[in-house]
């Protein structure tokens, strides 16, 4: 008990000292041992980034702080396990979830619409349909844009309908099932990847594998060719090599350096520097960049792609008061473009941005973590893992050493584990 | 009245990491440390350990020494595990005090 008195009123004494430094919110001069959060965030797409960083700050905030959520699309829907559907094991249905949890149960502002440009120094962002937002704090969380610009031939709607990406899943991942349930049995599946870093690095190898699985049950003598513009395969690779090798021996084949510079569109063909392939159905990952209003709101990138954020708050380095999450900012060593990661920058930015709110400095020792389980057939997977600590020396979140890891082997326990995780990663972002 | 909550839900807090410390003081720098890191569990094992009907094991509500005496086992590797072992080597002791202390004291049913 006497501990418990004595530890308070040390916190109470950091915690003043604290709100002595930070009066820029000009309220309360009387000695109030902490102030609580409370102001209006907007936060804008709703992946597993903003959705999850919307519920967290309704969560930790208990309320005190107005969230509205801007997303163009009606419903969640989850790139993790999309590439279920196009193997015949998933519908579209099954990685839909709805806003619903969202606003009823978190009380968060749910606006259909999209966010076009920001105004830092006013702190008003606008939105397509015309109407305009005011904030204390903006997250953006707006995934990745392709750059139709490296690949010339598909930056035209038309030709995007034929050559798909299904790299956001929903309608396209539809139609590249389509496609494949077309093909005839003896046909070439293949499928670009673009250098690194992009959204989901094992995302194309569990594609190739789980479509492989998809054409021994059903199109035995079909192929399945990886293009691949990194010099090797860039994660998992001794599972998802010797799943090739194991399981579909006559089915897969991978070619490393195949940087695609364009597409023939009207004979399905993917042309590279010094050879050109023919698919029957051609699937293209399209190089990648944060999304648009990450540059629209005049935020630093890094090589002109990814935002450059603080470790401790996930603020832009250059536009105070914006904090961007996910698949859009420059990572930190080692660090993937995943959903989970998404996940864990969002309460990483939750708890920041109530500590900020409440004129104290965000916590100096955020942790991060990745999981993330791949499917190398209909019933088995494997999963990479690591974990983060942050370093204030680097001013980074760095790998632990001696910790993470991929599976051992491939195993239907862990296909189980991968469904399960889904459940609870949609619910803990969503519900 | 807001403040007085306000206060007495900063005292559980700190009730919870001076419970989960001891004397030591150098994790009090944020008052919320543990349920961040509580927080880092919840993509796989629900929001404050409350696991979606499953596969997961739900955390929320379980005895504090035996989920330490689990992480202990994945950390030493004397107990089998897909992942756990690699994940519970990523956080200090310290660190699993402080998130087990957490999900201890999470209401064990409803959400």
């Amino acid at each position: 008990m006497t501990m418990q008195r004595r530890n308070f009123l040390k916190a109470a004494g950091i915690v003043s000292a604290a709100s002595v430094t930070a009066s820029l919110t000009g309220c309360a001069s009387a000695p109030v041992p902490r102030k609580q959060a409370a102001g209006h965030v907007v936060v804008v797409g709703g992946g597993y980034g903003g959705a999850t960083v919307a519920k967290y700050l309704r969560k930790w905030s208990e309320g005190g702080v107005r969230v509205t959520l801007v997303e163009r699309n009606p419903t969640f829907i989850s790139c993790p396990i999309s590439n279920l559907i196009l193997s015949g094991d998933k519908t579209l249905d099954d990685i839909t979830v709805s806003y619903d949890g969202l606003k009823n149960r978190w009380g968060v502002k749910v606006i259909q619409d999209e966010a076009v440009a920001v105004d830092p120094v006013k702190r008003t962002l606008r939105l397509a349909q015309g109407g305009s937002l005011s904030y204390d704090r903006l997250v953006l969380s707006p995934g990745v844009d392709f750059l139709w610009s490296l690949v010339p031939a598909l930056d035209a709607k038309e030709s995007q309908e034929k050559i798909l990406h299904a790299w956001k899943a929903g309608p396209q991942t539809v139609a590249l099932r389509k496609q494949l349930e077309s093909m005839k049995d003896g046909g070439v599946f293949a499928i670009t990847i673009p250098k690194a870093p992009y959204r989901c690095p094992p995302g194309p190898y569990e594609r190739a594998s789980v479509v492989a699985s998809y054409f021994k049950a059903h199109k035995p003598k079909s192929k399945v060719l990886i293009l691949d513009a990194n010099e090797d395969v860039i994660s998992k690779k001794g599972l998802f090599t010797k799943a090739w090798s194991e399981l579909y021996p006559n089915i897969v084949e991978y070619r490393p350096n195949h940087e695609l510079i364009d597409v023939d569109v009207t004979n399905t063909t993917a042309l590279f520097e010094f050879d050109k392939v023919r698919a029957d159905v051609l699937n293209v990952v399209p190089p990648q960049r944060a999304g648009a209003i990450a540059s629209a709101a005049g935020l630093k990138l890094v090589n002109n792609r990814w935002v450059d954020v603080d470790w401790l708050s996930l603020e832009s380095t250059n536009t105070p008061g914006i904090h961007v999450l996910g698949d859009a900012i420059f990572p930190a060593p080692t660090m993937p473009k995943s959903g989970h990661m998404a996940n864990q920058h969002a309460k990483l930015a939750a708890a920041a941005i109530l500590n900020l709110l409440a004129g104290e400095a965000p916590n100096p020792n955020p942790v991060v973590m990745n999981t993330c389980y791949s499917f190398l057939s209909s019933t088995e997977a494997c999963h990479v893992a690591s974990i983060h600590q942050y370093d204030a020396e680097k001013k980074t979140v760095l790998p632990v050493p001696g910790s993470g890891g991929v599976s051992a082997v491939r195993s239907v326990a862990e296909a189980q584990f991968a469904l399960g995780w889904a459940k609870n990663i949609w619910a803990d972002a969503l519900a | 009245m807001p403040f007085a909550r306000h206060l007495m839900s900063r005292l559980s807090l700190l009730a919870v990491l001076a419970a989960g410390l001891g004397s030591t003081a150098a994790f009090a720098a944020d008052p919320n440390l543990a349920r961040n890191l509580a927080a880092t569990c919840a993509n796989c094992h629900g929001t404050d350990g409350h696991a979606q009907p499953g596969a997961m094991d739900v955390l929320a509500g379980q005895d504090k020494g035996m989920l330490l005496q689990k992480l202990n086992g994945f950390r030493d590797g004397s107990r089998p595990a897909t992942i756990m072992h690699q994940i519970a080597k990523g956080y200090t002791p310290e660190q699993l005090d402080l998130i087990t202390t957490y999900l201890a004291a999470q209401k064990r049913e409803g959400k």
